[in-house]
């Protein structure tokens, strides 16, 4: 039997929900932007009437002022929408168990199982609609389609409060016309490579040569033209509320440009702090650092290690972030924000093959002293206590990216690619 | 002005679980007893700008909406 999947999508969810508290924000353009005080002002949500001013997910605040003069900025309460969130997946749940969350705004839905019982996907899509508008006042757009891919597509193809249907009858008209960037996993740089080659929409990929696409772009070559042909058939995973965990990070945009190795180890301390201090919290341990540099013409690159051990010691996670910023990091344009990624994680307490060549005495007085760190500030607060190192510069140490974590709309990443 | 008024509530928690609201409170310390709930329904008020479970009350023979927002009421204010 063909499956069912839909794909749903809240429509600027942070501002529909900020837009349902305060109504008199529906009508004016707003957004939800973060700190302007502290420089991580981007817009991560707007309304339909911001839309007019072909505002983005993504920009800088002060790049949307000048389209819109008007703007009205809100700070962001992600409390609330991850509420909201939540009721959502609540209503999904009525219909089907198989519900994959894609960040906090956007679900997969298998509800193969279900038709018999609700009706085909438009009308389970129509009522999830409807329900959503009447129980929560904020609207979603939603896909349906037979595999995850199209399904997403779909989702996109109308909003704001729309359900669409691709099959294998319509798939030709409704998605091969849609330019290639469209498809899922194919990003800025891959749209470039493509484009080179003569390739501009889904139909152009669906109908490449794919020992061609292979040789050019390795195996994602090949997933993305199966995509393209609506021939992928990954299952929606169930999941538990929590999302499963693959990555731990976090970035800071600094309140001034960064141009020393001071300023940068100041900030690699804190944020390496926060990362090891949640890998802790969720008793994981990991085994690649990744770190993310973006300069002040937001040109910006990735860089990643394996590490000896398992780690979760915030100083091991620190020096190998400094070594990966010395290497790459010449100064010839001042920084402007950077990050810290651990992944490759494993499960914390699980056995580890010990070195004669490390001192493993040392490894667990730092990680005695990391605890520490964990039990002071869960009794007095996070700025109790401070590595020496965070006094040479006071404005640049002073924040807790643990307790400020910033969650991200899924569309602020499709913005930034 | 349209909007979202919050109200002192004498509410019945009963042993199944369920809550049913009795007494509405108006500022001014005038109570309005609820004759009667009509309908349960979660569902978001546009006009006060909230979301919760709804309940339908006829109070002196008038059908008002009365909102349990997390562990807050609130009615919505008339034009």
């Amino acid at each position: 039997m063909e499956r069912v999947i839909l794909h749903c999508d809240l429509n600027s969810f942070y501002a529909s929900v900020e837009c349902l508290y305060n109504p008199s924000l529906r009508n004016v353009p707003m957004a939800v932007g973060g700190d302007i005080e502290k420089r991580h002002g981007i817009i991560l949500a707007k309304n339909q009437p911001a839309k007019k001013y072909d505002i983005k997910t993504g920009e800088a605040i002060w790049q949307a002022m000048v389209k819109c003069p008007g703007l009205i900025v809100v700070a962001p309460r992600f409390s609330l929408y991850m509420r909201f969130s939540q009721k959502v997946r609540d209503i999904f749940s009525r219909y089907t168990d198989r519900i994959e969350s894609f960040g906090i705004d956007e679900a997969w839905l298998d509800v193969t199982g279900s038709v018999h019982l609700f009706g085909d996907g438009r009308k389970i899509a129509d009522e999830i609609r409807q329900t959503i508008r009447q129980e929560l006042g904020i609207t979603a757009s939603v896909g349906v389609s037979f595999n995850k891919v199209f399904a997403k597509l779909g989702s996109d193809y109308k909003k704001p409060d729309a359900t669409t249907v691709i099959t294998r009858e319509n798939m030709k008209d409704i998605v091969f016309p849609l330019p290639v960037s469209d498809l899922l996993y194919v990003g800025y740089a891959t749209a470039k490579k493509l484009h080179r080659y003569g390739i501009y929409t889904i139909g152009d990929l669906a109908n490449a040569d794919l020992a061609f696409l292979k040789r050019r772009l390795g195996k994602w070559g090949e997933y993305i033209w199966i995509f393209a042909n609506g021939e992928e058939h990954s299952p929606v995973l169930p999941q538990l509320y929590e999302p499963y965990v693959k990555s731990i990070g976090n970035s800071t945009t600094a309140p001034r440009d960064l141009t020393t190795w001071q300023d940068i180890g100041i900030i690699t301390h804190v944020l390496a702090e926060s990362v090891a201090a949640r890998l802790r919290d969720h008793q994981f341990k990991c085994s690649t650092v990744t770190v993310y540099v973006r300069d002040n013409e937001l040109e910006h690159f990735t860089r990643q290690c394996k590490l000896e051990y398992p780690t979760d010691i915030s100083r091991e996670i620190a020096q190998s972030a400094m070594r990966l910023f010395r290497e790459n990091i010449d100064f010839s344009k001042p920084l402007r924000s950077i990050g810290i990624k651990a992944s490759d994680l494993s499960v914390g307490n699980s056995a580890v093959q010990l070195s004669f060549f490390t001192d493993q005495a040392l490894r667990e007085r730092e990680a005695a002293i990391d605890r520490a760190f964990d039990q002071v500030r869960q009794r007095f607060g996070f700025y109790r206590i401070q590595r020496g190192c965070m006094k040479q510069d006071t404005l640049l140490s002073g924040f807790n990216p643990k307790g400020e974590h910033v969650i991200f709309p899924e569309g602020y990443f499709k913005a930034g690619e | 002005m349209a909007g979202k008024m919050y109200v002192d509530v004498i509410v019945h928690h009963q042993a199944d679980g369920k809550i049913k609201p009795l007494v509405i409170i108006w500022k001014n310390g005038v109570k309005y007893a609820i004759d009667k709930v009509t309908q349960v329904a979660l569902a978001a008020s546009l006009k006060a700008g909230g979301a919760g479970v709804r309940y339908t009350c006829v109070i002196q023979g008038v059908s008002r909406y009365l909102f349990l927002e997390d562990d807050r009421w609130f009615i919505e204010k008339g034009d």
